[in-house]
């Protein structure tokens, strides 16, 4: 049975802040930042938007660049950390705001960046096994980093949505096949109530990103029988500048391979978007034919590994909806103290 | 700001631009509305959505904002008029300092407010210009 | 006018009117933060004041009207009706039937028109007609949330529309198609601000200058504070009689010569042209045809100034000044007191105040003291026909009265 990406959309929001202007604030060295992150700015979400109102968008995109019945999805499922609601899910509002309501089933994913990708898997599950005719997983966030933390420079605002299906003839790529690794790591977390996250600091380098990264990679590599040399292509989930590379390197992926899908120096990391994030900017230039290997991580931890081989199709679909490239294009430049209020760290009365 | 029931009633119009058309003269409705303003009893309403698409009317920067936007002075709100004919009032985000009188605009999903801390989040449509 | 059909068999042309109204009795109370007086106080006060000035007494009474928008959200009473029925001693002997009328800041012109076809009908005699509001008992931020339910609170207010807001997208269009400028919008709140200087009940008795008004802050562009009405207490009544009978009571009846009323869409929006009002020019049309009139009988007017784009749009709707006109028309003096048509001699909404049930029966009040000679400093010299335009929300409603000395 043949399962793929039937069609793709993504959504960044328009805003931006330097590093330096978060620097300033804090009083910590921006071009040291810049350089150990390769992070140079993040983009910020306007005072009226949300998870919910990115994974809308980005799903919009999807279907805009599908041309297909919305009334053919079976499944929504949207992965974020930062849904609006701690119990309401922000499928339903998608699904609502795409048209597919209301014969289909629907709930929201958790994983720290890999919900989205989980999601993914969610829906390859349902659409392989016959239980449904097409899916739609979303990764988007509006990540929080703590004022002055580290994380603060990167934590980000963004969303992909994925359709997937099984009808040859639609399949934009086709996904061979996805492996996972998972163990119960606490790098990252966040606890119910609690505005900002926790993290490990270095504890989530080596045993969190990257033996979950190499192991996931590895053993989809070994399950397939294939080499890096064999991808045109490969996506990692893309904390900062530094991880992706590192990670390429130690499995053998070149910097010309991970080249188009490393957006997060321009902004930052997405989170539940980030993986999906570079597999959309690499779809969006990719040509028929062209394999891409994407391993996600998500804090606590895991990774999701992807072989995708894209089809003809691409082509023909592509431009019917914004590019990453288009997406990012234009960015409006914001100091710190609005930041601050577009993301809600001015309590207001 | 406004009830659950309320809001909930609306939703599909809200989030999806849904609409009416009379079947007798033609007429587009947004929202949609229970009797034609022109034909009244003798005309048909049939559902319609919206392209999302059209230009202002007029507009107007709003300093001291409305009940549930407080924090988001100054905002524009403008009156569009949609492609199809009728016209709505919506806040234009994006480029405000660029709106004109017939600037073109188009439609995004956003959050429209919500309830306080504890209470419910509205979402809904509102406009930005696009570059002609 | 393009665009407006009149009803050929509106009672308006005179074909059903049973008998002629005329005014006996006026009073005004204080129009300004009222901290010390509630709601009953005002109210009691103009009643009470408005029965001596016409010399009938309580038992006389067979009806009361009483216009007030949102008692409710102002100081959580409703059943307005009764409330004042029964604090002006009208109810546990005399049991006077009593009637809250709403429409928004139309509800005192709406609540006067009630009482006249009360009268007129036959049904009653001697009728009050009074509005009055209380919105000091609330903060601003809820005066102006009560206030923007006169709009559509579900395409407008939930949108974030207040009503500053939509009288400043009907001011950007007005400017831009008829060049219509900040500057005379400025001078109508500076005309009438100079009329409240000479009105004892004004909220305000201080001129102030164009500048005063572009230099204060921007609430909606293009429209500044000084451009908009303020939030007041205040109350005001009026005493009707029977025209034939009015003579019994008072040496100067003051007679209507016509009442009229439109309906508009409740969202700005949906009208066919924001920049006109149809309501006004609908009624206006009413009422001139039921008096016989034309703008040019008419001595003078108090119309309906919520914001200063609408004093404009008003004059122009009104016909006392060309579509586009209404700037020029105000910054040529022609709405002053001495210029061929004073337009809101008491300070209108801006200077004397927007107590807004209250407003459409003060403005009669203002109508009928000018039209007695009792006006004092503002006196229009000779007037024989005075008018009176109460509008509700942004357009939605609008309720007209044309007033005469003679018979």
């Amino acid at each position: 049975m043949t399962i793929g990406i039937v069609s793709y959309g993504a959504y960044v929001p328009r805003y931006r802040i330097k590093i330096e202007e978060i620097a300033r604030l804090w009083g910590d060295d921006a071009e040291a930042l810049k350089n150990g992150l390769m992070v140079y700015e993040k983009s910020v979400p306007d005072i009226d938007e949300d998870a919910a109102t990115i994974a809308v968008e980005a799903a919009r995109n999807a279907m805009a660049r599908s041309g297909v019945d919305p009334s053919r999805i079976g499944a929504v499922y949207t992965g974020s950390e930062s849904h609006p609601y701690a119990v309401k899910p922000t499928s339903t509002i998608v699904a609502q705001a795409i048209g597919a309501t209301p014969e289909m089933t629907a709930a929201d994913f958790e994983f720290a960046c890999k919900a989205g990708t989980a999601a993914v898997q969610a829906c390859m599950g349902l659409v392989g096994s016959g239980m449904i005719d097409l899916g739609l997983a979303i990764g988007a966030d509006v990540s929080q980093g703590a004022p002055g933390d580290a994380l603060e420079y990167t934590a980000a605002a963004g969303g992909v949505a994925c359709l997937i299906g099984r009808n040859e003839s639609e399949l934009a790529a086709i996904i061979e096949d996805t492996y996972s690794f998972t163990t119960d790591t606490p790098d990252f977390w966040r606890r119910e109530g609690m505005p900002y996250p926790e993290h490990g600091g270095r504890f989530t380098g080596e045993p969190g990103y990257f033996k979950h990264v190499t192991n996931g990679a590895k053993g989809l590599l070994e399950k397939l029988g294939t080499k890096p040399s064999d991808y045109d292509y490969a996506v990692f989930h893309q904390p900062n500048g530094k991880f992706p590379r590192k990670a390429a390197k130690m499995l053998g992926f070149t910097k010309d391979q991970i080249a188009p899908g490393l957006v997060v120096p321009k902004i930052g990391n997405t989170y539940s978007g980030s993986c999906l994030m570079g597999i959309a900017a690499t779809l969006d230039q990719a040509k028929p034919g062209d394999r891409i290997f994407a391993t996600a991580f998500g804090s606590g931890a895991g990774s999701d590994a992807f072989s995708i081989t894209v089809t003809d199709r691409i082509e023909e679909i592509r431009n019917r909806a914004p590019t990453v490239s288009e997406l990012i294009k234009d960015p409006v430049y914001i100091d710190y103290a609005r930041y601050a209020r577009h993301k809600g760290k001015i309590r207001l009365a | 700001m406004s009830s659950v029931p309320r809001f909930w009633r609306n939703i599909g119009i809200r989030y999806n631009l849904e609409g009416t058309r009379c079947k007798e003269c033609g007429e587009y409705f947004y929202p949609p509305r229970n009797v034609c303003v022109n034909c009244r009893r003798m005309g048909e309403l049939e559902p319609y959505k919206f392209k999302g698409t059209g230009e202002i009317v007029s507009y107007t920067l709003i300093h001291t904002p409305a009940e549930g936007f407080e924090g988001q002075a100054p905002y524009a709100l403008a009156i569009i008029k949609l492609d199809e004919g009728p016209r709505l009032t919506s806040q234009v985000i994006g480029d405000i300092d660029k709106i004109q009188i017939g600037t073109r605009v188009k439609s995004v999903f956003r959050k429209l407010g919500e309830d306080g801390e504890r209470g419910m989040i509205y979402y809904g449509t509102k406009f930005v210009p696009v570059d002609a | 006018m393009p665009g407006i059909k009149a009803r050929s068999d509106w009672p308006e042309n005179g074909v059903n009117i049973m008998r002629d109204v005329a005014i006996i009795g006026v009073k005004n109370t204080k129009f300004g933060e009222l901290w010390e007086r509630s709601l009953r106080d005002i109210v009691v006060e103009a009643g009470i004041g408005a029965i001596q000035d016409s010399g009938v007494s309580g038992k006389d009474i067979d009806a009361l009207y009483i216009g007030n928008m949102s008692g409710g959200r102002f100081i959580e009473q409703e059943h307005i009706g009764a409330l004042i029925a029964d604090y002006s001693g009208l109810s546990r002997n005399l049991h006077v039937p009593a009637t809250r009328v709403e429409a928004a800041c139309a509800s005192g012109g709406l609540a006067l028109r009630q009482a006249i076809m009360s009268v007129a009908s036959g049904y009653s005699d001697i009728v009050v007609a009074a509005g009055a509001e209380k919105m000091t008992d609330v903060g601003s931020e809820e005066a102006s949330s009560a206030l923007a339910a006169a709009a559509d609170r579900e395409w407008e207010g939930m949108a974030g529309a207040t009503f500053p807001g939509l009288y400043a997208m009907i001011a950007k269009l007005h400017m831009h198609r008829y060049g219509t400028t900040s500057e005379q919008l400025a001078e109508v709140a500076v005309k009438n601000h100079k009329n409240g200087c000479l009105n004892p009940i004004a909220q305000y008795k201080h001129a102030i200058t164009v500048d005063d008004v572009l230099n204060s802050i921007m609430v909606a562009d293009p429209l500044h504070i000084f451009d908009c009405s303020p939030i007041t207490d205040g109350a005001s009544a009026l005493v009707l009689a029977p025209a034939e009978i009015a003579h019994k009571y008072t040496d100067t009846p003051i007679y209507i010569k016509a009442t009229a009323q439109a309906s508009d869409t409740i969202a700005l929006h949906d009208r066919r042209d924001i920049t006109t009002l149809d309501a006004t020019v609908m009624a206006a049309k009413r009422a001139y045809s039921m008096a016989k009139l034309a703008p040019k009988d008419i001595d003078l007017v108090e119309v309906h100034d919520c914001f200063t784009i609408a004093e404009i749009c008003a004059i122009e709707d009104l016909g006392f000044a060309e579509k586009g006109k209404g700037g020029i028309v105000t910054e040529n003096g022609e709405t002053a007191i001495g210029g061929r048509i004073p337009v809101n001699t008491s300070g209108g909404l801006k200077a004397c105040g927007h107590p807004v049930g209250a407003t459409g029966i003060k403005q009669a009040v203002e109508i009928v003291t000018q039209l007695r000679g009792d006006a004092g400093k503002r006196q229009v010299e000779g007037a024989e026909y005075g008018m009176t335009h109460n509008v509700g929300g942004s357009g939605a409603t609008a309720v007209i009265h044309i007033f005469s000395r003679e018979r």
